[in-house]
């Protein structure tokens, strides 16, 4: 028997496009979350309200130095027994958009932070209503100088969903090891999940630096 | 919470696997990220070239997908399967020393021009250059980008459960569940805190580390390298807010 197959390589692919599919679609949806998740803790821990911001506090910690194996387990195993049971595909997006909102939260952070003082200053000197000053003027010039950083955790989420084969989840990687479960050749299979995820992330990853040099030279 | 000391005795027969994976993890990152960071800044074309081919590779895919591959494809061509636990560390280290690699390179670069000029006109060798003049700085800058970087190996070894290796996650996953149902709660709370313990100890170091190391160069550790880090995460290596 051959090492590689070509015939038994392009009778699995449609296959394994199909289960790209639900990865990218895990990544988008997971991204959504991420993206604006983060945002609010950004914003919430700005605003510097006692209580809530030590315990915002508290979860982004947690969340950000805890496998994120664990806390799709976590979700998975644990809320059904409060009454709340999400289908493995809900926990997933769940799982990596919250995990990934306590990183976008320090991406927002930091670009906030580098805001200077002054535009905050002219923002209190016109008087501005609160929502404005975040709406009209911080986030406006915050949020584009952060994007390349939010891109590449997109790009992170992305080579994560494969974890959520442990809750039965049908992605990429899991379809790949049922084709191979069925003729217990697992070269193949692999081999093209892997090279998948270089074909989307590689030119992702190259945009996103693209992104960054035109931003570290405008 | 009357079964509290079985969880948490089940829990720690994982915690050495998780520590062993998590350590040989971290010194093969070293060990990669150092030889391919500098490969990164070789005068030769294809010296580059090729560390490229690999920091790109491992940056570009699934951890899952290269331990996979690692553990059932890897026997197929070479003949022999690897230990789970080796299998592990190869892919911890391999999928990390290519971040490491970027890190090192960015290190290296950031030093001022000026420190390079410097050594040549004293005269000093190549070796002599990188290894008292260029290398002692770039390793300050290197420490808090390696710290996150280390955290996110500790978080990576939870996917060594996928492949038997009875470290924290599997123990949890696949100890207690079955034979705990109840206290599903119980069992991922100290889960996260045996996490969150050992990810508290690998700050500890790395901080002391740079204490040390700034202090060697007669420097404070800096609060913004820390935070830039924090920001820019072990994926981003250009800072956040340039």
């Amino acid at each position: 028997m051959p090492v590689w197959d070509w015939n038994y390589a392009f009778d699995i692919l449609p296959d394994l496009l199909l289960a790209l599919v639900t990865t990218i679609e895990i990544t988008l949806l997971g991204s959504v979350v991420a993206l604006l998740l983060g945002l609010v803790f950004a914003v919430l821990r700005r605003l510097r309200i006692p209580v809530l911001d030590q315990v915002l506090w508290a979860f982004v910690e947690v969340v950000r130095s805890t496998p994120l194996l664990v806390q799709v387990f976590f979700l998975f195993f644990v809320l059904p027994q409060f009454g709340v049971t999400l289908s493995a595909f809900v926990v997933g997006v769940v799982g990596l958009g919250v995990h990934y909102a306590t990183y976008t939260s320090e991406v927002y952070r930091a670009g906030i932070d580098a805001i200077p003082k002054g535009q905050w200053e002219a923002c209190t000197a016109l008087s501005l209503p609160r929502l404005r000053v975040w709406t009209g003027v911080i986030l406006p010039q915050a949020v584009p100088r952060v994007l390349p950083a939010l891109g590449n955790y997109v790009i992170s989420m992305f080579k994560e969903v494969p974890l959520l084969l442990a809750i039965g989840v049908v992605e990429v990687v899991n379809e790949a090891r049922e084709l191979g479960s069925l003729t217990f050749r697992y070269t193949e299979p692999y081999t093209i999940a892997g090279l998948l995820f270089l074909l989307l992330s590689y030119p992702a990853s190259m945009l996103v630096r693209r992104l960054e040099r035109r931003r570290v030279t405008a | 919470m009357e079964n509290l000391p079985q969880i948490v005795g089940v829990l720690s027969d994982g915690i050495p696997e998780t520590v062993i994976a998590t350590l040989g993890g971290v010194l093969l990152t070293i060990v990669l990220s150092v030889a391919a960071g500098l490969l990164l800044l070789s005068p030769s074309r294809t010296v580059r070239g090729v560390t490229r081919v690999y920091v790109e590779g491992f940056r570009g895919t699934s951890e899952v997908v290269q331990l996979f591959w690692i553990y059932f494809v890897l026997p197929v061509l070479v003949g022999f399967q690897l230990l789970p636990l080796f299998a592990g560390i190869v892919v911890l280290g391999l999928n990390h020393g290519a971040y490491g690699a970027e890190i090192v390179r960015g290190a290296v670069r950031s030093v001022p021009r000026a420190q390079y000029e410097g050594a040549i006109a004293l005269s000093l060798s190549p070796a002599q250059r990188m290894r008292r003049v260029i290398l002692p700085q770039a390793f300050v800058e290197m420490l808090p980008p390696f710290n996150n970087l280390f955290i996110q190996l500790l978080k990576s070894s939870a996917i060594l459960a996928l492949i038997t290796v009875p470290e924290v996650t599997r123990q949890a996953r696949e100890v207690l569940i079955p034979n705990f149902g109840a206290d599903t709660l119980l069992i991922f709370g100290v889960t996260f805190v045996i996490y969150l313990v050992l990810a508290a100890l690998i700050t500890l170091v790395m901080r002391l580390l740079e204490r040390v190391a700034s202090a060697r160069l007669g420097r404070r550790p800096s609060r913004a390298a820390r935070a830039a880090a924090r920001a820019a995460g072990p994926t981003g290596t250009e800072g956040v807010a340039a």
